[in-house]
């Protein structure tokens, strides 16, 4: 079998990603874009860990952990901001947020 | 300690990871996406250890399948999924969302080939045991000398009480 390179990593992460974009683009549902935003987090904090192993090097696992911090703090406004926009229309439906427009 | 079957482990737990990122973005109710992500973010926690990096492993456990998904799934059952879940799923643009996404993919892929000897082939082996003060070491500084990341430290704490009194404010009835 051929042995595993950051190449690898790098395929899986990428494909993490655009998995992520993809729900970004075309769902409909609040709640599963802002999971496909943490899935393309997660494809980042995988390619630096990957790199932080090709280097020998600890500062790209750093990053990975203040990556999970932004993380956190997104999922906890992002969520705060569904439940207002939810208590104001009803819906969480991407299509109908549009509070700001006139 | 040297990982064994290295290969078969990685395709595992890649193949894990992308079905699973796949069920996240088409599953029809939210629920069941939010456990595909929980199985994906597992699935990635494994790649970490692969990548001897036990700590941020361990942070990707704790952090993201025990409190972020907690949240998510907190704010699954406060608001209505039922009504969602019989709607269409898909925006009308969704074709062109796609093409979007797999021409990044392509492009990413042919970055990659294209780049392939900037890649060593041999990967180095970081440091098991000490893993974790080396990252403390960096994050808080040792022998009495500020870290490298001491500040960029202080400022994601910063970020958290912001984003702590956001989601209170935005949840609260009255403003």
């Amino acid at each position: 079998m051929v042995p595993i390179t950051t190449l690898h990593y790098l395929v899986v992460a990428a494909a993490l990603f655009v998995l992520g974009v993809i729900g970004v683009l075309t769902r409909r549902n609040v709640v599963i874009v802002l999971m496909s935003i943490e899935l393309i987090l997660n494809a980042v904090n995988l390619n630096l860990v990957a790199f932080s192993r090709m280097w020998g090097n600890l500062n790209g696992q750093v990053f990975a952990i203040f990556i999970v911090v932004d993380a956190a703090a997104e999922a906890a406004v992002g969520l705060g901001i569904l439940i207002a926009f939810f208590r104001n229309k009803e819906t969480i439906n991407v299509d109908e947020i549009d509070l700001l427009k006139w | 300690m040297i990982p064994v079957a290295t290969p078969w482990f990685f395709y595992v737990l890649a193949g894990l990871a992308v079905a699973s990122g796949l069920a996240v973005i088409t599953r029809r109710n939210a629920v069941h996406s939010a456990l595909a992500l929980i199985v994906t973010l597992l699935s990635v926690a494994g790649l970490y250890l692969m990548l001897y990096a036990p700590f941020v492993a361990g942070v990707q456990i704790i952090v993201y399948a025990g409190g972020i998904m907690v949240l998510f799934l907190f704010v699954i059952m406060l608001v209505n999924i039922d009504r969602a879940a019989k709607e269409r799923q898909f925006n009308r643009m969704w074709p062109v969302g796609l093409v979007a996404a797999g021409t990044l993919f392509a492009l990413f892929l042919s970055a990659f080939l294209k780049g392939k000897g900037l890649f060593p082939d041999r990967m180095m082996r970081l440091a098991e045991a000490s893993n974790t003060q080396e990252i403390a070491n960096m994050l808080y500084g040792e022998a009495g000398r500020m870290g490298q990341y001491t500040f960029a430290f202080e400022i994601a704490s910063l970020l958290l009480l912001v984003a702590i009194l956001g989601a209170v404010i935005m949840t609260k009835k009255k403003i």
